[in-house]
C-alpha cells in the first residue's frame, strides 16, 4: 500500500508554486577526512511521510541527525517552516525524535516519559495529564502509564517512544529506524499504525530505514541514499518503474542488468543491439539517448516470462535462452535463476498461481526468456 | 564429581576465605570485648575459666559497652568520626563526580590513561603521600610558599595541622574509591538517553538533573560507601595532617589500645563503631533488594 497511489492523494511535490515545508541546501558533513554527506539537497513538503532508504553507512543518521540538531552541517541550510537551524540547539528546535534504541527513560514510568517534554516547557500539570492520556489512546496504550520501560515488550516500548515524541506537537518528527527491532509480523502491522497516527496528527515525518519494503509501503516519497549523497528522489512507484541508475533499479527491488548500444530509434522505441549477446533489445518509449550510446537496461524479474524449449532454441529480440540453475520457492512465487550461453545469470520470477506438484519448468530445463518492450527500463545514468 | 558438588567446592573458597580471614578474627575481636582486662601477656583475662573439676565457668562482662555508653568521650569521638567520615565523602563526591563524568566523556581511547591517572597515586606509598602533603601545607610549604610568591598573602597562612588540612589528605587519598565506582555507572549510560532528554527540550542542566544524576544514583551510593566506611576509622591522616584537637574513634582506639593496654574496651569499641556501620548499610541493602 502506497499512499502516493492513493487517488486524490494531494502531490505538493508535482506543483512548482508549492512552498516546501524543509528544505535541506547543499549539506555536507565530515567526519575528519571522510564526507558522510555530500552536498544533499532535499524538499519535504507539509504532512509527507519521508524515506530514507539506503545500505549501512550510506549516511542516513546523519542527515537525521543533523536534522535534529545533535550534529551541525560542515556547510549548506536547513530551513524548516521558514526558519533557518543553523545553530539552534536540539532542545529549542520544534523537532522531536523517535529513537532506534527507543531511549526510553528507564527510572521513569511510561507517563513520566511521555510528559517529559511537556515539563521541560513548564506546563501545567494538569494539561500534561490531559496530553499524556490522549497520547497513550493515541497509541492504543491505555492502563500502561504507570508501568516502567522494563516491563514493556518491544512493540509496547516502540508505542511509548512513538507518543514520547508526538506529546509535544512537533513541525517534524524524525524516526530512525524505529521498527527494527520487532519481528516481522509485529513490524507490519506496525507500519500501518504508524501511517494511520501520521495521517490523524497531520504530522510531518521523516522516517529512517534500510528495509526497501517498509519505505515502499510507508512513504509518500522516498530518498535513496548512497555514501553520503542521494541517489534518487521519488514516489515508491517512480524510483520502482523509472530507477535513474543501476545502484537504485538494484537497491530498490530485484534487477537483471543488461548492457548495449543503441542502434536505431523507430517510432514507438529504440532498438539497443545487446554487447554481450547476439540478440536486440527493444525498449519503449524511447529513452533521450543518441545512436551509438552505450546504456544499461533494467529488467525486473516479475516483469519476464519462462517457457521451456527445445535445446539449441534461438535468440530473439527480447528473448533469452538459457538453462535453469536453480529455482527459488517463496510462496507465493517461484523465482528461477537462469543462466544463459555465456555464463551470466538472469532472474525471473513467476506467480504460484496454482497448486501443482508439477512445474511448468524444471531444474536444468532449457528455457526462453521473454519481455514486452514497456518492460525495458533504459537507465538514464 | 557432579556438577552440583563442583559447585559447592567453587563456593566453599569465598566462604573458607571469608572465615579464616573475617569471621575468626572478628569473633576473638569480640570474646576480648566481653573479657576483664588484667595484668599480664594477653592483657585481658580468658573468658572461660576451670573452676574446680571439669566445671567451665562463662564469665561475661558487660562493663566495657557500658562505659562507651555512658561516658560522653566515647559517644563524642564516635559522631565526630562519622561527621568527619561523611563530609569527607562528600568532598570526594563533589571532586570525583565531574572526574567520573569527564572520564565517561572522554574518547574511548583516552579512558584507559585516564582512569590510570586516577589510581597512579596508589603505586607510591601511603605514608610517603600524607607526609608529602605535609611538605605542601606547612607554613613554610609549597602552597604559603606559592601564595607569598604571588603577593596573595602577607605572612603565612596555617593550613597544617588543621581540619581542612585532614579532609584534604582523605579527600585526597579516597578519591579512587569514589571515582571508579562513579564511572562504572556512568560509562554504563546510554548516550540516547541524553540526547533523548535535549531533544524532549531539556537543556543541558535539567537533563544532566533529570536523567544522569538519578540514573548514577547505585555508583554514587557505592562509591560514597567505600569511601565513608574506612574514612570512620581512619588514623593515619587525622594523625598526620589534622589538629591535636580532633579526637576521632580512630585515635581513641590507638589511644586504649597501645598507651592504656585496655584491650576489652579497645574491642568493644571495634564492635560498636562495625554494628554502626553495618546496621544502616544492610538496612538499605535490604530496601534496595525489595
Ligand atoms: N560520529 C562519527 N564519527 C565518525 N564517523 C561517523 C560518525 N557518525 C557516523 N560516521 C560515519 O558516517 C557514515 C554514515 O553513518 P550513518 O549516517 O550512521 O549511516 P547509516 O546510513 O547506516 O545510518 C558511516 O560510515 C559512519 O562510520
Ligand atoms: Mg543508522
Amino acid at each position: 500500500m502506497s499512499q502516493a497511489a492513493k487517488p486524490g492523494t494531494a502531490e505538493p511535490w508535482r506543483d512548482p508554486a508549492a512552498e516546501p515545508f524543509l528544505r535541506i541546501e547543499k549539506v555536507t558533513k565530515r567526519f575528519g577526512d571522510f564526507v558522510a554527506l555530500d552536498e544533499v539537497s532535499l524538499s519535504i513538503y507539509r504532512g509527507e511521510l519521508f524515506a530514507l532508504l539506503g545500505g549501512s553507512g550510506s549516511g542516513k543518521s546523519t542527515l537525521l541527525r543533523c536534522l535534529a540538531g545533535f550534529l551541525e552541517p560542515d556547510a549548506g541550510r536547513i530551513v524548516l517552516d521558514g526558519q533557518d537551524m543553523a545553530g539552534v540547539a536540539p532542545y529549542a528546535r520544534p523537532v522531536n525524535m523517535m529513537f532506534q534504541s527507543y531511549a526510553l527513560f528507564p527510572h521513569m514510568t511510561v507517563a513520566q516519559n511521555i510528559g517529559f517534554g511537556l515539563k521541560q516547557e513548564g506546563a501545567a500539570r494538569a494539561i500534561i495529564r490531559d496530553r499524556v492520556a490522549e497520547m497513550l489512546a493515541l497509541v492504543k496504550m491505555e492502563g500502561f502509564g504507570d508501568r516502567k520501560p522494563s516491563a514493556l515488550s518491544g512493540g509496547q516500548r516502540a508505542r511509548v517512544a512513538l507518543a514520547r515524541a508526538l506529546a509535544r506537537r512537533p513541525k517534524l518528527l524524525l524516526l530512525d529506524e524505529p521498527l527494527s527491532a520487532l519481528d516481522k509480523n509485529l513490524r507490519e502491522s506496525t507500519q500501518f499504525e504508524l501511517i494511520n497516527i501520521q495521517e490523524r496528527t497531520g504530522t510531518t515525518f521523516v522516517i529512517v530505514t534500510h528495509d526497501q519494503e517498509e519505505a515502499m509501503t510507508m512513504a509518500t516519497r522516498l530518498a535513496v541514499m548512497d555514501r553520503g549523497t542521494l541517489a534518487q528522489v521519488g514516489t515508491p512507484s517512480e524510483v520502482y518503474e523509472f530507477p535513474n541508475s543501476r545502484f537504485t533499479a538494484e537497491f530498490l527491488g530485484t534487477a537483471n542488468i543488461l548492457e548495449g548500444v543503441v542502434e536505431g530509434v523507430e517510432a514507438e522505441g529504440v532498438r539497443i543491439g545487446s554487447s554481450e549477446l547476439d540478440f536486440d533489445i527493444l525498449a519503449e518509449p524511447a529513452p533521450s539517448k543518441p545512436l551509438g550510446s552505450r546504456v544499461f537496461v533494467a529488467l525486473r524479474p516479475e516483469r519476464m516470462r519462462i517457457e521451456r524449449v527445445e535445446p539449441g532454441s534461438a535468440l530473439g529480440d527480447n528473448r533469452l535462452v538459457g538453462r535453469v540453475r536453480d529455482i527459488g520457492y517463496y510462496g507465493d512465487y517461484f523465482l528461477y535463476y537462469v543462466v544463459l550461453e555465456h555464463g551470466k545469470e538472469v532472474r525471473v520470477s513467476q506467480p504460484n498461481l496454482r497448486r501443482r506438484t508439477e512445474r511448468p519448468v524444471d531444474w536444468e530445463d532449457t528455457v526462453a526468456v521473454t519481455w514486452d518492450r514497456q518492460a525495458s527500463m533504459v537507465l538514464p545514468e | 564429581m557432579s556438577p552440583a558438588a563442583r559447585r559447592r567446592l567453587v563456593l566453599a573458597l569465598p566462604w573458607a576465605w571469608m572465615a579464616v580471614f573475617f569471621l575468626v578474627p572478628f569473633g576473638i575481636v569480640l570474646s576480648i570485648a566481653f573479657a576483664e582486662p588484667s595484668e599480664g601477656l594477653p592483657p585481658y583475662a580468658p573468658l572461660l575459666r576451670w573452676s574446680g573439676e571439669a566445671t567451665a565457668v562463662l564469665q561475661l562482662n558487660l562493663a566495657n559497652f557500658q562505659l562507651l555508653l555512658e561516658d560522653p568521650y566515647y559517644l563524642d569521638a564516635y559522631l565526630r568520626s562519622l561527621r568527619v567520615a561523611a563530609i569527607s565523602a562528600t568532598l570526594c563526591l563533589l571532586v570525583g563526580y565531574p572526574m567520573a563524568l569527564a572520564i565517561a566523556r572522554a574518547p574511548a581511547h583516552r579512558r584507559n590513561l585516564l582512569l590510570m591517572l586516577v589510581v597512579l597515586p596508589f603505586w607510591t606509598s601511603f605514608l610517603l603521600r600524607v607526609t608529602a602533603w605535609i611538605g605542601i601545607l606547612q607554613d613554610q610549604g609549597w602552597l604559603n610558599g606559592l601564595l607569598l610568591a604571588l603577593g596573595l598573602i602577607a605572612e603565612p597562612i596555617p593550613l597544617l595541622y588543621t581540619d581542612a588540612a585532614m579532609y584534604i589528605g582523605i579527600t585526597y587519598c579516597y578519591l579512587p574509591f569514589m571515582v571508579l565506582p562513579l564511572y562504572a555507572t556512568l560509562s554504563k549510560l546510554d548516550p540516547s538517553l541524553l540526547e533523548a532528554a535535549e531533544d524532549l527540550g531539556a537543556r543541558p542542566w535539567r537533563a544532566f538533573l533529570q536523567v544522569t544524576l538519578p540514573l548514577s544514583l547505585p555508583g554514587i551510593v557505592a562509591g560514597f560507601l567505600l569511601v565513608f566506611i574506612p574514612a570512620v576509622g581512619e588514623f593515619v591522616i587525622p594523625e598526620l595532617l589534622g589538629g591535636p584537637s580532633a579526637q576521632l574513634i580512630g585515635r581513641v582506639l590507638w589511644t586504649e589500645f597501645f598507651q592504656n593496654r585496655d584491650w576489652p574496651l579497645a574491642s568493644a569499641l571495634a564492635i560498636v563503631l562495625l554494628a554502626a556501620l553495618v546496621a544502616p548499610i544492610a538496612l538499605f541493602q535490604w530496601r534496595a533488594g525489595r
